[in-house]
């Protein structure tokens, strides 16, 4: 017993530390978005800004299946006019296997899920909610608690993190990025600065293209982001009122007993 | 439930504490403020609970569909599911606008239209087609008898649907002309929204 | 009604009278609301009503869910997004759903400790104990159940480690685990058994908790002082206690909804704050996720049950006298119920004459070291395998065993207790003290 208490003891402090460190090693930074805080939104033109970046980076190899084209209209969302919902929907087809053939996409369907064997880039509808960016420290919740979970601070930080260097693993080829656990991921760095014109201008760089797809994946994770947050508020201050009144009610209810009669 | 415990506390029982008059008015506005507000949360918690179950937003998104009609021959008929139902596209050949259009009202067992777009109005063809021609007929094709899908392509007595069930026989413009069917086959909110394609709902 | 002398309902109207003989409903609705209750009880008594507010709403909002949800592994991960995106606030009610699990244990955790602080658990009140234990054990199982059912990784993970535990049964595990399974590992035959039962258990809990209160009721509730309601006559019983309805509707209706702000504020801002990001990635079989973390309500036994490991002594031991039947897995599925064995049969362990931990010095030392030990674990459940952890969560197991075998059963010898006060009502006024004119 003595032996493996000296040894853990040792353990702690020698590796403890370092075990410690290493959970929490990847770089991932704190990033104002729009739709964080009780007060927080998404910004309609930013959402925008991200479809446009999905539909001609991502779109080629991730899926989005769970989206319905229809909630790109949506309120609290990227809220486009029917007419663009349309025919931004038309610009996909739809495979009927009645007719064995294709017909445009109308604003119920889906987007498309994208399932290639050789690349399995996973679907993208619930990336924002399915990692986490913030840990710890040590376990503790207190990072995620004050900043969030964190799942498009990672992304952000996933999109701009490649460090230049490759290498090659058994026959596929890895690329370094400082935020990817492990440090090696398979996916090519996607954003390049001024890839994508937006119209009206916007900034395109590296960073800023991330953080537009980042905010956008959050949309397509949470759509009701903005009637969970109203309703969280109107609920914490009717319930706050009412807490107010029962409490009076209590102290006048209690008031008899607590005198000495 | 109980709104004012007068003798709540009070082991000697029965004879309320002087106080309790001087605020008992103070003391029910607080009871009756709480209780009201209560009653608000709950309903507003209740809401929810109800509303759940009307259709979702998936299913009112297919409450409109558009169809297509490019390339329909007249003399031909297709069937597109809307809100669960088969709905009936017939473009008319000239013979069938012309019998329609000749049918005298007292002929018809339900002279109203049924047609959805255009309220109170008579069964004449006029009012049962899509178009001003004639040529469209955008039906729900669900007998009005019990619900079975009737016949299409001039079957029947009236050379326009025939349902197999019970025996009704409906004209080239969908209107009930012999059999158990109590009303012409039901015309849906229906337009043009251009040349080719028509909108349900 | 708690063997406190009381007056007795009397029906009033005809109707009520006529009802009566039949069926005495109205009266047994009478008494249960006005039993007379302890005047000084302390806001750690809240948590009962908490705990059957929670249990509604988990009920309401699960037969709700159950309208929209499939449990087929092709749909299921799916339908939840259905109820998510589509179903008019199927948002809120999946996280109220979601996020009332986690208000159910905190409530829980609160009201079992409560118990143990205060000595609630003794005589006469042992029944009301066990069964609050198997109301326990039937919501661990509740949740483990209802947590497969969004088929996310961790659903699915979570569900292999779990049922894995049961394969670790000397003889007959792996036919009960296949059995459990329906087949040799979690698939579609496990999901929709799994949601089967997760429907009926929430009502076998309504059971237990309607025999719970029948139990304490007819014990009448126990008090932070651990002295009892003097039962000589009805006016000493009235100087002890206040009817339940309604001094103790309110107080407790008042720290429900301040509960219910702090639920409302967590829904509202941070529902996933409890959850697992990989539950948002639909199951893969093929693909383990880098850590499997049960839910936070479970990581203390999590942590008891990895912390046997082979090279402990004890472990070694077990599976020498046993002659290798037992080995380290199947010695942590023992270490796991255990602890929750040695928690039902406080009554009996705890050999103190005095009732409340609140005049028990040594004892308050112990206790809230068992509360420390049981965050401990806690955290340590979240923790990857390996050490420094596994050493640590094996001393804080010992500690909790120690508490309930050891510490326990030897205090009551030992220490030298603090007088209670003679009444209820002695103990009340010493917290207000009369006011003399009026």
């Amino acid at each position: 017993m003595f032996k493996k208490t000296i040894l853990s003891a040792l353990v702690v402090l020698g590796f403890g530390t370092a075990a410690f460190a290493a959970e929490d090693e990847r770089e991932i930074h704190d990033v104002a978005f729009s739709f964080e805080g009780v007060f927080g939104i998404f910004d309609e033109v930013e959402l925008q800004r991200g479809l446009q970046v999905y539909t001609e980076v991502c779109a080629s190899c991730h899926g989005l299946n769970l989206v319905s084209y229809r909630t790109l209209g949506d309120h609290g969302g990227p809220a486009l006019p029917k007419d663009q919902v349309k025919a931004f929907a038309a610009q996909f087809e739809i495979y009927v296997p009645e007719d064995d053939s294709y017909r445009p996409s109308t604003p119920a369907d889906y987007f498309p899920s994208v399932v290639n064997p050789d690349l399995p880039a996973p679907d993208l509808s619930l990336m924002a909610k399915a990692r986490k960016g913030f840990e710890g420290p040590y376990g503790l919740v207190v990072n995620p608690l004050f900043r969030g979970v964190g799942g498009p601070e990672y992304i952000v930080a996933l999109l701009t993190g490649y460090t230049g260097e490759e290498k090659e693993q058994a026959g596929t080829v890895l690329y370094e990025n400082t935020a990817f656990p492990g440090g090696w991921i398979s996916m090519p760095p996607p954003i390049f600065d001024e890839m994508v014109e937006f119209e009206p201008a916007a900034d395109n760089d590296t960073e800023a293209l991330s953080m537009d797809v980042a905010s956008f994946l959050m949309w397509t994770a949470e759509p009701k982001l903005v009637q969970r947050k109203k309703a969280g508020l109107v609920a914490v201050l009717f319930l706050s009122f009412l807490a107010v009144l029962l409490y009076l009610t209590n102290k006048k209810i209690w008031a008899k007993a607590k005198r000495k009669d | 439930m109980y709104t004012k415990p007068k003798h709540s506390g009070n082991s000697k029982g029965g004879r309320p504490l002087s106080h309790a008059e001087d605020t008992g008015t103070r003391r029910d506005f607080l009871y009756v403020a709480t209780a009201t507000t209560g009653a608000v949360a709950a309903g507003a918690a209740v809401w929810p609970l109800v509303d759940q179950m009307n259709a979702s937003a998936d299913v009112l998104a297919l409450a409109s569909i558009e169809i297509d009609i490019d390339g329909i021959e007249p003399g031909t008929q297709i069937t597109k599911k809307w809100r669960g139902k088969p709905v009936f596209v017939r473009r008319r050949t000239a013979e069938e606008i012309e019998e329609s259009r000749g049918t005298p009202l007292a002929d018809l067992p339900d002279q109203t239209s049924q047609n959805n777009n255009k309220f109170e109005t008579d069964a004449s063809d006029q009012n049962r087609t899509l178009d001003e021609a004639g040529e469209w007929l955008v039906m729900i094709g669900v007998c009005t008898h019990l619900g079975c899908i009737p016949i299409g392509d001039g079957a029947g007595d009236f050379g326009g649907w025939f349902c197999p069930c019970h025996g009704s026989h409906y004209d080239a413009a969908g209107r009930i002309r012999k059999g158990p069917a109590p009303l012409n086959l039901l015309i849906p909110t229906s337009e043009f929204i251009s040349d080719t394609v028509i909108k349900l709902g | 009604m708690g063997g406190i002398p009381h007056d007795n309902y009397e029906p009033k109207s005809g109707f009520e009278k006529w009802l009566h003989k039949r069926l005495p409903i109205v009266g047994l609705a009478y008494d249960t609301l006005m039993i007379p209750t302890p005047k000084n009880l302390n806001w750690m008594w809240i948590w009962g009503i908490v705990l059957a507010f929670t249990l509604v709403l988990q009920i309401i909002t699960g037969i709700i869910l159950a309208m929209h949800y499939t449990p087929n592994v092709n749909m299921a991960f799916q339908s939840v997004e259905h109820i998510m995106r589509n179903v008019n606030y199927g948002w809120l009610l999946r996280y109220t759903h979601m996020n009332g699990a986690t208000l159910f244990f905190i409530a829980v955790y609160l009201h079992i400790f409560r118990g143990l602080y205060y000595g609630s658990y003794k005589a006469p009140r042992e029944v009301t104990w066990i069964i609050g234990m198997l109301i326990y054990l039937a919501m661990m199982a509740t949740g483990f159940l209802g947590y497969v059912l969004p088929w996310g990784q961790m659903s699915f993970w979570g569900a292999t480690v779990i049922t894995g535990l049961f394969g670790a049964i000397p003889g007959i595990g792996e036919s009960l685990q296949a059995w459990l399974l329906g087949g040799p590992s979690v698939d579609n035959a496990t999901l929709n058994r799994f949601f089967s039962l997760h429907y009926l258990l929430p009502f076998v809990i309504v059971a237990l908790v309607a025999l719970h209160i029948w139990a304490f009721h007819t014990t009448g509730n126990s008090n932070p002082a651990g002295v009892e309601v003097r039962r000589g006559s009805k006016k000493e019983a009235e100087q002890d206690t206040l009817p339940f309805w309604p001094y103790f509707v309110i107080k407790d209706l008042y720290a429900l909804v301040v509960v219910l702000i702090i639920f409302a504020a967590v829904i509202g801002f941070m529902p996933n704050f409890f959850g697992e990001p990989d539950n948002y990635i639909m199951a893969d079989p093929l693909k383990t996720p880098a850590h499997i973390v049960p839910e936070w309500y479970y990581l203390p036994f999590y942590a008891i049950l990895r912390a046997f490991t082979d090279d402990v002594m004890i472990v070694q031991f077990a599976s020498f006298i046993t002659g290798g039947i037992v080995d380290a897995k199947f010695f942590g599925v023992i270490a796991m119920f255990g602890s929750i064995f040695v928690m039902a049969l406080v009554p009996w362990l705890d050999t103190s004459r005095t009732r409340s931990g609140r005049f028990r010095p040594a004892f308050k030392f112990f206790f809230w070291a068992l509360a420390a030990d049981f965050m401990f674990l806690m955290w340590l459940g979240s923790r990857p395998a390996g050490e420094p952890y596994a050493s640590m969560a094996l001393y804080a197991s010992f500690y909790w065993f120690g508490y309930f075998l050891i510490i326990l059963p030897l205090l009551g010898l030992f220490e030298k207790p603090q007088t209670p006060p003679e009444t209820i009502e002695a103990d009340f006024d010493s917290h207000y003290p009369p006011k003399s004119a009026e």
